[in-house]
């Protein structure tokens, strides 16, 4: 069983870290931390640089966690990346950011959060930013 | 005086609200197409070629123009940001600029960028004011076998000059004649190349030709290799420069302009070649040359200033001539003939209305591309965020309706989709794509003037030679093809020493290699961003 926590670098994955590492330590099981890039655009804001995973691996270390993080490099899809890592490690949390969004917003964007959300098979953490 | 009247004048019929917002829109649609990298300024003149044709000749060339320019500022932003070059004039852009970026100085190598196109644009166009109706004056004084001459020179130049291989540059303009050759032919009467198909009587529009090659074209090669990694989103903030930063650009920027703008108006230069010169130059040059290859802004501000002052040059033998030297201006021409004018040396005379409007219009596009990208890169470079389905749904569905909407034949669109198998096939074995779109363009035009002068010779031989200039033009031609015979008994002769004298690809010499290919390496899509996106 393992907690695991949806990274992307902004003030929303860095929520979703922030819980995951808590709920880490409160059910004494590993992290995995999964940063989706996609590969159908040339610049993906969601995309973390080698430099901010290093930075989130560093600040694991030195919390003690048993984590891994990794990227997802193929496909268009972030939650199926997410809901895909899930399965693998069967896992027994996934954290996820939310962001605030009208009713009209979200009929226009559509929304990963709830894709993650509706089809998911663990329970879900979904954290916003304080 | 004259011009300066008349350039006046030309800006009194621009300034009208009509003609401002073509303006506008091409200078958006431009700088749009230059920053997603493999759709350039040629390609989106194609897609809107159908539909200009319900408009005024002027203000779709206003537009045009504004694509064409924009395509020159967009470009450089991809190259610094991402190091993709968005279009293959700012390839030399991407080395100091991306590592500019690195370093967080996104936003002074943006901002040198966009002021050093504007002041390349603006003296580039000056220099089109003052020096194409000059030639325009020696040009009407030409007959048929000097203009035969100075197509076939313009042939070779696109061809074996620029590129890679000559091989392919030719092969790549025999495919662009023989295309141009479908149809019926207009003295004879006989049927050529047509297979006894009825609908490829009246010939191949050109539309169907440069929407298919480029768009199609583009659009399969693309699909084919669709997956790729994203990059980071570099933080942009407010481009912007400091005194230093200043100090250093302003040089630059005059000498790029310089390098540019003749290379723009020769038939073999391209903006590349400019570039590429500009970027050893600053190097030579620079007080600073330590910082080269860590982002040195001299090398950001030199290419960026050679590509607009190219761009600019690259109208004059186009107005004055009636001679394409890049894909872009191609498709313009291809358009003006469209309208029923016949571009050459008597354009000018006869719709000079036109063609001040046309220039007035470069020097507002140029102000509003400054006004536009300066405080907006950090938007533009969000249009990479776009997945490319999305985008290349959008242009095939583009490239479909237009095809279809020149005579409204579904013949167009099997024929549309063979051209873009074609294309593909181009891209996949390395063909360059101007020779063939000047061969299809030109070619019909060359073999008037070649009917011409020997029916004024009365079928001699000898008539083709005319006068001096096509004695000068064919000596060019036979230089061009015959020198590598040429270098290769010279080096002979002095023993190895000839690389000096290599004129053809002198600038791109020895130690200037590297990191070019470094660039072009990252392009990871091979050698088909440098021809689509002139």
């Amino acid at each position: 069983m393992t907690v695991l926590v949806g990274y992307v670098p902004n003030n929303y994955g860095e929520a979703a870290l922030t819980a995951a590492v808590e709920e880490a330590g409160r059910r004494q099981e590993p992290l995995l931390v999964v940063n989706m890039s996609r590969d159908d655009v040339l610049a993906d804001a969601h995309r973390a640089g080698e430099e901010q995973l290093d930075r989130v691996r560093r600040d694991l270390d030195e919390l003690g966690l048993t984590a891994e993080v990794r990227r997802v490099e193929h496909g268009n899809d972030p939650a199926e990346a997410l809901l895909a890592a899930a399965r693998d490690v069967d896992a027994s949390v996934l954290v996820i950011g939310l962001r605030h969004r009208t009713p009209v917003g979200k009929l226009i964007l559509g929304s990963t959060a709830q894709r993650v959300l509706l089809d998911a098979s663990c329970p879900v953490l979904a954290v916003k930013p304080a | 005086m004259d011009n300066l009247n008349a350039l006046l004048q030309g800006f009194g019929d621009v300034l009208t609200p009509t003609n401002l917002l073509f303006a506008l829109a091409g200078v958006i649609i431009g700088t749009a197409v230059g920053v997603l990298p493999g759709i350039g300024p040629a390609m989106t003149v194609a897609l809107l070629l159908p539909v200009t044709y319900g408009l005024e000749p002027a203000q779709a060339l206003i537009m045009f123009a504004g694509i064409f320019y924009g395509g020159m500022y967009g470009g450089s932003t991809t190259s610094i940001l991402l190091n993709t070059p968005g279009e293959s004039s700012s390839v030399v852009t991407a080395i100091e600029g991306n590592m500019m970026a690195k370093a967080g100085r996104a936003a002074q190598a943006l901002a040198t960028a966009a002021i050093g196109s504007f002041i390349a644009g603006t003296i580039g166009t000056m220099l089109l004011v003052l020096v194409m109706p000059q030639i325009v004056k020696f040009a009407v004084t030409l007959g048929s076998p000097e203009y035969l001459a100075i197509i076939v020179v313009a042939f070779v130049g696109v061809s074996a000059v620029l590129g890679s291989s000559r091989i392919r540059g030719l092969a790549s303009l025999l495919i662009g004649l023989s295309i141009g050759l479908v149809g019926i032919d207009r003295v004879t009467g006989q049927q050529r190349l047509t297979l006894g198909i009825p609908q490829l009587a009246d010939g191949i529009d050109v539309v169907v030709v440069a929407v298919g090659i480029f768009a199609v074209g583009e659009g399969l090669w693309v699909a084919a290799h669709l997956r790729r990694k994203a990059a980071e989103v570099i933080p942009v903030g407010q481009p912007w420069m400091g005194k230093q930063d200043w100090k250093r650009s302003w040089k630059p920027w005059l000498r790029g302009t310089a390098f540019g703008f003749p290379f723009g108006a020769i038939p073999a230069g391209g903006a590349e070649l400019p570039t590429f010169m500009s970027y050893m130059t600053e190097r030579k040059l620079s007080k600073h040359p330590e910082e080269f290859g860590k982002g040195a802004i001299e090398g950001v501000a030199g290419p960026e200033a050679a590509n607009n002052a190219s761009a600019a040059g690259t109208l004059v033998p186009m107005l004055a001539l009636g001679l394409p030297t890049n894909a872009t201006a191609a498709i313009m021409l291809a358009a003006i003939q469209g309208w029923g004018i016949e571009p050459g040396p008597t354009l000018l005379a006869r719709e000079p209305k036109l063609v001040w409007a046309l220039i007035a219009s470069l020097f507002i596009g140029n102000t509003m591309l400054l006004l536009l990208n300066l405080p907006l890169a950090p938007a533009w470079a969000k249009l990479l965020q776009i997945p490319r389905p999305y985008l290349y749904a959008g242009i095939l569905f583009f490239a479909s309706m237009g095809a279809y909407a020149v005579q409204g034949q579904p013949f167009d669109l099997y024929l549309l989709l063979l051209l873009g198998l074609l294309g593909f096939a181009m891209r996949r074995f390395g063909l360059p794509v101007l020779p063939m779109i000047v061969g299809v363009i030109l070619g019909p035009l060359a073999e008037l003037h070649f009917r011409r002068s020997l029916q004024l010779s009365g079928g001699e031989w000898s008539g083709l030679l005319g006068g001096p200039v096509a004695w000068v033009g064919y000596g060019i031609v036979v230089l061009v093809l015959a020198w590598p015979l040429i270098a290769a008994i010279v080096r002979r002769v002095r023993g190895d020493d000839g690389g000096d004298g290599d004129g053809t690809n002198g600038p791109a010499g020895s130690d200037g290699r590297d990191p070019l290919k470094s660039a072009t390496t990252n392009f990871g899509r091979g050698g088909n961003v440098p021809d689509m996106g002139m």
